[in-house]
């Protein structure tokens, strides 16, 4: 008995000094895809997220007041995601969350946030999770539409109207077909065959083959690494001349990398933490760009990519309503909200009541491979 | 130009099956030589072309000298997988080894994601990547490499297990295992070499076929299952027929991608598998009660 009452006691101290100690200190939680299937997604925002929110509190935090980030690893699973997104607010007591990494979570903790009013800036890019508008929740992955719209508009302007799309069969693949189907009208282009292929699969050749036996003036293909690398090599293999185009799935090192040889000549719409350094200088987003490159640089020894930007974006954007008087749930939101010309990775950020998304076409640039390096494509 | 076409989905169907044929004879040499399916045998594929890769990379070893070193490596992965895992076993019910060989496999992936990353790494090729044109076809040098070591891995398996004791030995055990070990054959031994084998042969499958497909820690997973179909299509022999079964696979995959629609790409392959499980589950060209070797 005795026993138990100092372990009482104590640990009601304990409690105490935490909270003394925390007083000063805003939660923000984070939910990453940090392993599993997504962890491509997941790793490099987890990464972004500690590294801003580190330089944040280095600086001397927000208005004096320090930021704590609380991430918890979904495993790139909805049903785990819902979870820890309550755990977030109930135990944690965060004020905004930043992420899920996939439009799937995202999809799935929505209705949570929504009934407990907690700001959620989302990671991931479907287009479905701020159309319609949702109160409480935002993002800062560029919709696939505006890729999509990227790339039409280049073949627009070059005279192609007939095009082969090949997708992959998972949700980025399937909302890429989704969206390239339906804007072709708009462009007036003509989708004249129209294949998937599996995310495990080895050979892409035999959809290939069928897409060289029609009269397509350009493929479109929409996954993430390996695929594509393999679509690129499969395409050299058979000898096909008609110009290729991938999606910003691959716009990172690693598909020139995997694909070698075979990427050379291929465009894609790309966010610009790619080609950060050869941005023409007027670019508003250039300074962010190229800090955040330097940072993550140095603190992972790795190249940023624009999966990292999208945490990065999500904590600036955080901080930046907080830095304009916000600290409780309700104000962050309407903070959140009036956000304007925030120059950041993803792009430049103008959120208003009608749009949660806030990016424009020009978040994209289109890149070709050049010399196993990127060239902005004019 | 639909010939050309044909011609093409065969080809491409042919190398890839040559891979499939490759992994499944590994599954059906160690199911003969101890009556267990192994599932962890996609994961020697993986082992073969991530070693390879490491050979390259961190020992600098040229790519004639990786290979055999990676191959060696992955049996000696397989004779500790067989020592640590399979042989403790007190009560060897199938069914336990088989959840044992699953568990294995899923401790493998797990090492092999901690060790080299969930990145995919590429591999050079044995001899540059110019296309090579047939008819209308074309292929690169890789997929000769494919076609040629899996035709030399065929034939030494067959002057292995026809012409040396040691291979006579181990078809003894798979006819009976009893009365193999009556007659002084050392079962035990038997089953260790049959692990060192198909992992060997999982490793060359996984380092031939890395250039062409790349590699990452989760290869084994999809690249096992189409290995398990070529030997069910076989019917687990580790002779010819699962080498046709494994080329039928393949062609049959490219021929449905290409034809009918690249959707159901894996699931020709598992409708076949199923077909064959209901109607001939001797495998497609066993009699009722056929040799397995």
């Amino acid at each position: 008995m005795k026993y138990r009452f100092t372990y009482l006691v104590v640990s009601a101290l304990l409690l105490l000094a935490t909270n003394v100690f925390a007083a000063g200190t805003i939660k923000i939680g984070a939910l990453f895809a940090v392993t599993g299937p997504a962890a491509f997604l997941g790793e490099p925002e987890r990464n972004s997220a500690k590294m801003v929110v580190d330089e944040i509190n280095r600086a001397g935090g927000v208005k004096g007041r320090k930021l704590e980030l609380v991430v918890y690893d979904t495993a790139g699973d909805a049903t785990k995601a819902v979870q820890l997104a309550t755990k977030l607010i109930k135990d944690d007591k965060v004020v905004a969350i930043i992420g899920p990494s996939t439009t799937g979570e995202t999809m799935a903790v929505i209705p949570v946030v929504e009934r407990e009013h907690i700001p959620l800036v989302s990671c991931s890019a479907g287009s479905k999770i701020t159309d319609p508008v949702k109160k409480w929740v935002f993002k800062t992955a560029q919709n696939d539409s505006l890729a999509v719209g990227r790339i039409y508009e280049y073949l627009q302007k070059s005279k192609q109207t007939k095009v082969s799309i090949l997708t992959v069969s998972d949700g980025f693949g399937a909302s890429g077909r989704e969206q390239l189907k339906s804007q072709a009208a708009k462009y007036g282009i003509t989708v004249v065959s129209d294949d998937t292929y599996g995310p495990k699969d080895t050979d892409m050749t035999a959809q290939l083959t069928k897409i060289r036996g029609s009269n397509t003036q350009a493929i479109i293909c929409w996954g993430t690494n390996p695929g594509p690398a393999l679509v690129a090599k499969n395409v050299r293999q058979l000898g096909i001349k008609t110009p290729l185009f991938m999606s910003h799935g691959v716009s990172s090192k690693k598909f020139i990398e995997l694909a070698g040889d075979a990427a050379e000549g291929i465009k894609l719409p790309s966010g610009k933490v790619v080609v950060a350094d050869i941005l023409p200088g007027s670019d508003k987003q250039k300074k962010s760009l190229l800090e955040f490159v330097k940072d993550y640089q140095k603190h992972y020894r790795a190249e940023g990519d624009h999966f990292g930007g999208h945490a990065w974006d999500a904590v600036m954007l955080i901080r930046n309503a907080i830095a304009r008087g916000a600290d409780t749930a309700p104000a962050i939101r309407d903070q959140l909200e009036r956000t304007r010309g925030f120059a950041g990775i993803g792009g430049s950020f103008n959120y208003s009541a009608q749009d949660h998304a806030g990016l424009g076409k020009d978040a994209f640039v289109l890149v070709e491979v050049r010399n196993r390096d990127w060239m902005i494509v004019k | 130009m639909q010939f050309d076409q044909i011609l093409q989905y065969t080809l491409s169907g042919l190398s890839t099956g040559a891979i499939y044929a490759l992994i499944g004879i590994g599954f059906s040499i160690i199911y003969n030589a101890t009556g267990i399916i192994n599932f962890a045998q996609g994961e020697f594929v993986m082992l073969g072309g991530l070693l390879t890769l490491s050979c390259l990379e961190l020992l600098k070893l040229p790519l004639w000298a990786a290979i055999p070193c990676a191959i060696v490596v992955s049996a000696a992965v397989g004779i500790l997988f067989e020592r640590l895992a399979i042989r403790p076993l007190r009560q060897p019910t199938p069914i336990n080894l088989v959840i044992i060989t699953i568990g294995g496999s899923i401790l493998i992936r797990g090492l092999a994601m901690l060790l080299w990353g969930k990145d995919t790494h590429a591999i050079p090729p044995f001899s540059g990547d110019e296309p090579i044109a047939i008819g209308g076809a074309t292929i690169l040098p890789q997929h000769l490499w494919i076609l040629a070591i899996t035709l030399i891995i065929i034939i030494i398996n067959k002057v292995y297990f026809y012409h040396t004791i040691s291979g006579k030995a181990m078809r003894a055990c798979s006819y009976n295992r009893r009365a193999a070990g009556l007659v002084g054959i050392d079962v035990r031994r038997m089953v260790l070499f049959s692990f060192i084998i198909s992992s060997a042969m999982g490793a060359v499958a996984g380092i031939i076929v890395a250039p062409l497909t790349m590699t990452a820690y989760d290869v084994g997973v999809m690249l096992g299952l189409k290995g398990f179909c070529a030997a069910i299509i076989g019917g687990m022999s580790s002779g010819m027929s699962t080498v046709i079964g494994g080329l039928l696979l393949g062609v049959l995959e490219s021929l449905g991608a290409g034809l009918i629609s690249s959707g159901y790409k894996d699931a020709i392959a598992f409708i076949i598998l199923l077909l064959i499980l209901f109607i001939r589950p001797q495998g497609l060209f066993g009699k009722a009660d056929s040799e397995r070797v």
